[in-house]
């Protein structure tokens, strides 16, 4: 798979993306497209902007230069109707959940719904209902964030990520923080929402192994830039030895062990 | 040289969150403008702000009006004037300690609420969540904070002013004796609508609007980490209590000085 074939349905384009937050440049002419219909993975060592690319797409950051698009129009750079319109075709699952902690788990995932649209309550309560039972949590719709397991927390989020039917969903390290099974679980929805709701799923991450193993295909972001794309079997055989490092977690490798320090006999003997 | 570079970097940052609160303050007036069909939210936050003070505003009230009485009678008493207890209690209540107390516990007790609930939405991400959905963050959540607040601190303002009448009236009445018919009639004759009480009432709808705005733009900007949230709380209280002392002088400057 080609680049060259994936822009001709792809549904997320970034072309010469530049963007610097005050000092600190983060992207510095970064080129990728997004699939459509696919799971796409990005992932980077911290801090290399994954997710500020996030941001970026769901228009809460203006690049510096250069283009971001989604389904064909360039992302607003201006907060109002166009931005807002565009957010309804967004899901976005962060990395604390960020239910709001004074509504309840059913609120939560109606509230969407109540602030967005003008459907009666019965039809939201359906809504609702359907959205909790793909994620597992029916049952749980009475209880309270605060009662919840980080696991559970993330499900209830994601029910309320795709309450809306978005065209993609964004999902800002999904993996952070979860025991095993709670990351099957993760897992399993990603790629089965991914194709039953027919979306387009962007998981940034940098866990290797869950990315890969949910990936259609990869992105690997360095120092401003894609280092390295394909699918993960492409990734997994390339001989480029930044990404071999990356992708097989090397303590030292092109990105050294050691931070940039003057020498170390010389340092000890003051 | 590196003390007056600190200096200049400190009254640069002051000048930008000066600029910052006011670009602020308009778009929560938008957002309070926007809320304004929306009474449930409205409601729901008066119970926060509003209600949940009045326990603190009463007994604070009922002391200061006792204190009032006493320390009016022990002068008062020395000219045989002790039956204007009743004029002295309700209008300094009412001009001044009434919405100016009330705006020191409303700060305190609300506002620093507001701060850290603001503070922890925008760091538990909440907020950015809330602008994915599409929902704006400053009418859904600013807006009725702030609809709210300036509803109820006048009526805090009244709540304290009515208390401390009654406070003054058990210290004159019941413990010095003075005829409560005296005590009523010379609040009555001596209280003038205008120039007192709706005075007062424009001074705390004032003060409601500085704590409300200094508390919602403190949380909204503020750093989304838990040192950054504390920092925030505690300028929200100093902030608004100070600004609302000065804007008392100021205030009180224009409506009396004339």
């Amino acid at each position: 798979m080609s680049l060259q074939h994936l822009s001709e349905d792809s549904i997320v384009e970034a072309h010469d993306l530049h963007f610097a937050y005050s000092d600190r440049p983060v992207f510095d002419g970064l080129n990728l497209s997004i699939p459509r219909g696919k799971v796409t993975v990005i992932m980077g060592p911290s801090g290399c902007g994954k997710s500020t690319f996030l941001s970026l797409l769901g228009g809460r950051l203006v690049p510096d230069k250069g283009r971001i698009s989604f389904d064909g129009t360039a992302v607003p750079s201006k907060s109002g109707p166009e931005l807002y319109a565009m957010r309804r075709k967004m899901g976005m699952l962060f990395q604390k959940s960020a239910l709001l902690t004074d509504l309840n788990v059913f609120d939560n995932v109606a509230f969407p719904f109540r602030e967005t649209t003008r459907l009666p309550e019965a039809l939201i309560r359906i809504q609702v209902l359907t959205k909790l039972q793909m994620v597992g949590l029916r049952g749980a719709c009475d209880m309270q964030p605060s009662e919840l397991s980080g696991g559970m927390a993330r499900r209830v989020a994601l029910a309320r990520a795709i309450a809306l039917d978005p065209l993609i969903i964004m999902y800002d390290e999904p993996f952070v923080g979860l025991d095993p099974i709670s990351m099957g679980i993760i897992l399993k929805l990603i790629r089965n929402l991914n194709d039953v709701l027919n979306l387009t799923s962007i998981v940034v991450t940098h866990d290797v192994t869950e990315g890969c193993e949910i990936a259609d295909y990869v992105y690997l972001l360095d120092g401003g830039r894609v280092s390295g794309s394909g699918t993960p079997e492409q990734l997994s055989t390339q001989s480029d030895p930044a990404i071999e490092q990356f992708m097989q977690g090397l303590a030292d490798g092109p990105v050294g062990f050691h931070y940039p320090a003057k020498d170390y006999l010389e340092d000890l003997a003051g | 040289m590196d003390s007056i570079a600190r200096l200049g970097r400190y009254g640069i940052d002051f000048t930008f969150r000066l600029g910052e609160s006011v670009l602020f303050l308009v778009s929560a007036i938008r957002g309070a403008a926007a809320s304004l069909s929306r009474w449930g939210l409205i409601i729901e936050q008066i119970y926060a702000v509003g209600v949940l003070t009045m326990l603190i505003t009463i007994v604070s009230g009922l002391f200061v009006g006792m204190v009032i009485g006493l320390q009016g009678y022990y002068q008062l008493v020395n000219f045989s004037a002790e039956s204007s207890l009743g004029l002295v209690v309700a209008l300094s209540l009412v001009r001044e300690l009434g919405p100016v107390l009330s705006a020191l516990l409303f700060a305190g007790r609300a506002g620093s609420a507001l701060t850290a609930e603001i503070g922890l939405m925008k760091a538990t991400e909440q907020l950015a969540a809330m602008e994915m959905m599409a929902v704006d963050p400053v009418s859904r959540i600013i807006g009725p904070r702030f609809v709210a607040g300036i509803i109820s601190m006048p009526l805090l303002a009244a709540l304290f002013s009515a208390v401390g009448v009654l406070g003054g009236y058990l210290v004159g009445h019941g413990q010095f004796g003075i005829d409560q018919g005296v005590y009523w009639t010379s609040m009555q004759t001596g209280v003038d609508l205008v120039e007192d009480i709706l005075n007062g009432v424009i001074k705390s709808v004032v003060f409601g609007v500085i704590v409300v705005w200094i508390a919602l733009y403190e949380g909204y900007a503020s750093a989304p980490t838990s040192e950054g949230i504390s920092r925030a709380t505690t300028r929200t209280v100093v902030w608004s209590s100070l600004s609302v002392l000065g804007s008392d002088y100021m205030l009180t400057g224009l409506m009396y000085g004339g």
